[in-house]
């Protein structure tokens, strides 16, 4: 009996092979029922949007929706780009310079995903111990870079991918 | 379980009853010996069953009318509240349901923690009403982002969010659950289907909370074991059918005051407002339900530590019947657990308090000193108390007590401690 039961024979071979093939069965039918989830073609299609940027005084801010996210355009003045430099890398929880998250030659135009880092809410403009902006749900305060200094979020606000068109049209995603 | 076989008085029953036995199961149900010291607390098992039946019943007329679009969504709602022949009253039913079923589920389970009714030989049961009630969440999280006002787009934006703290893959996970870039009409038209499935999970995870409740039968205020049948036990029908009865009319009635006379005073006036992606109201909160989890959610200043934490908070219940290390069932002969017993009560509504106000100042602190207190009630209290606690000496039998002349079962101790 337990000579017969060590030896491997065909029976064997044939229960490892069924369930082989069954569990490649299982998973081919399972992954289109997750991937269904995910974005579809409809979702993708919206990726990118123009805007035109030429009404925007210095200072001011406009906030436009992408992929059905706010993104907040600013135009800094001078003082503003300023204070963002000003800032040392190490008083920073994530640290990133002011000029890695504007395009060299447009430091006035902070492009940002305005989508709070901690669980997404909308940060409020001008507002915050570092003069830039506060989200309201759990007390994140970001500077006017954009970065996070204080509260739950654990990273700066996003910058998303965008080009110059021309002076005055930006182009998101 | 009674030992005696049933067999069905007519010819057609018992027909019947051989092919499948659903008489037998009548007869279980009805006969089923339970302990004869049940006091109200035991009673919201049939008001809980009430309370799912209701949102079911509520929730399917309601899916006829309602439409699960980012566009129309908000005005179907108040088609409903308007238009639709009663639907004002259907809606409020449904939208209060949801509090009163947390209302009993939160005694329902502080009762079972009082009196030990997770411990062995009770584990399953417990396991099960906690899968239970964790869907529970889910649905009623689901359920109040349908209405696509101001506080169900931004309650279903921060709780999707919590799982980008995952690390690696947090952000794709994120992306799956809302079939977009952020939460849109795919996410509402998904939550939608779910909500309309969930119930209908929980009624089959209800019929197995009652089937593994008769295998060992139902816990006690003194928690003992108790032979079945005996003169320590009665028939479910008539004498717990008409007790549950005269609790779930005095629940009816609170139930239908708040649908009648305050019927929007547990929701949140701002999810009057459309849903808008680009404001976030100033001040979110979620159901009152949901708050102590909130308030320990926030009391940590890291994004994937409050996370985890929160989750904490509900899969440590998943352990605790071997947490307690306690002999002694019922809290009633525990002195020292009694305490820390009342103490866990209040440490939870304060948390669903501070989880109410702004996280900031006093507040925080609060929530801060609640939620390790919360997490030490079960690692720290719950196996050091049970090992150290010198508890009261528990009754031989449910009638002991009374028929040596005291109707307390505290006082049975003297007696005992002669013998």
């Amino acid at each position: 009996m337990s000579k017969e039961e060590k030896k491997v024979n065909r029976r064997d071979f044939l229960f490892t092979a069924s369930y082989a093939i069954g569990a490649v069965g299982v998973g081919a039918v399972i992954w289109p029922m997750i991937d269904q989830m995910n974005p579809d073609k409809a979702q993708q299609a919206l990726a990118t949007t123009e805007v035109d940027i030429s009404s925007i005084e210095p200072g001011k801010s406009i906030t436009v929706l992408w992929r059905g996210k706010p993104i907040f355009i600013k135009k800094r003045t001078s003082e503003e780009i300023a204070e963002a430099r000003a800032v040392k890398l190490d008083d920073l929880p994530d640290p990133q310079k002011d000029e890695d998250r504007v395009k060299a030659g447009k430091d006035e135009w902070l492009v940002m995903l305005g989508v709070c880092t901690h669980l997404g809410c909308v940060p409020l403009k001008d507002k915050g111990d570092f003069n830039g902006w506060f989200c309201p749900c759990h007390g994140s305060h970001y500077d006017v870079s954009g970065r996070i200094r204080k509260g739950p979020a654990p990273t700066n606000m996003e910058i998303p991918k965008f080009e110059f068109v021309d002076s005055n049209t930006i182009k998101i995603g | 379980m009674s030992e005696h076989e049933y067999v069905p008085k007519s010819k057609a029953g018992k027909w019947f009853n051989d092919r499948l036995p659903l008489l037998t199961l009548g007869a279980h149900l009805t006969d089923y010996p339970t302990p004869k010291n049940l006091n109200y607390w035991w009673t919201f098992g049939g008001i809980l069953t009430f309370c799912l039946i209701t949102q079911i019943v509520t929730g399917i007329v309601l899916a006829m009318h309602y439409v699960a679009h980012a566009d129309l969504a908000f005005a179907s709602v108040e088609h409903i509240m308007r238009d639709v022949n009663y639907g004002w009253l259907i809606r409020y039913i449904h939208s209060n349901g949801a509090s009163m079923f947390f209302l009993a589920v939160y005694i329902h389970i502080f009762r079972s923690l009082f009196y030990g009714s997770y411990k062995s030989p009770r584990e399953v049961i417990w396991i099960i009403g906690l899968m239970i009630y964790l869907l529970m969440m889910a649905a009623a999280f689901m359920g109040y982002v349908l209405p696509w006002g101001q506080m169900s787009f931004w309650g279903a934006t921060v709780i999707t969010n919590l799982f980008s703290a995952i690390p690696l893959v947090g952000d794709s996970i994120t992306t799956w659950l809302w079939g977009a870039y952020s939460v849109d009409n795919p996410t509402l038209n998904r939550f939608f289907s779910l909500h309309y499935l969930i119930p209908f999970l929980i009624l089959g995870l209800v019929v197995l909370h009652i089937w593994a409740l008769h295998v060992p039968g139902n816990n006690n205020p003194v928690g003992i074991d108790i032979k079945k049948p005996s003169k320590d036990t009665v028939p479910f029908h008539p004498y717990i059918t008409i007790k549950d009865a005269f609790a779930l009319l005095v629940f009816m009635i609170i139930f239908a005051g708040f649908v009648f006379f305050t019927p929007n005073v547990l929701g949140h006036s701002d999810n009057y407002i459309p849903a808008n992606p680009l404001v976030t109201p100033a001040h979110i909160v979620p159901e009152w339900y949901l708050l102590p989890f909130y308030a320990i959610l926030r009391s940590v200043p890291d994004k994937l530590g409050g996370v985890i934490l929160m989750f904490g908070a509900i899969f440590i219940l998943f352990v605790l019947p071997w947490l307690d290390t306690s002999k002694v069932r019922s809290a009633v002969f525990r002195p020292i657990y009694r305490q820390f017993y009342w103490i866990f009560v209040l440490d939870v509504l304060m948390l669903g308090y501070v989880g109410a106000m702004p996280a900031e100042g006093i507040y925080l602190v609060l929530a801060r000193v609640g939620t390790i207190y919360y997490f030490a009630h079960f690692i720290i209290v719950m196996p050091v108390v049970g090992l150290l606690e010198k508890t009261d000496p528990v009754p031989m039998s449910i009638s002991e007590p009374v028929l040596t002349g005291g109707a307390e079962p505290s006082l049975a101790r003297k007696v005992n401690d002669k013998v």
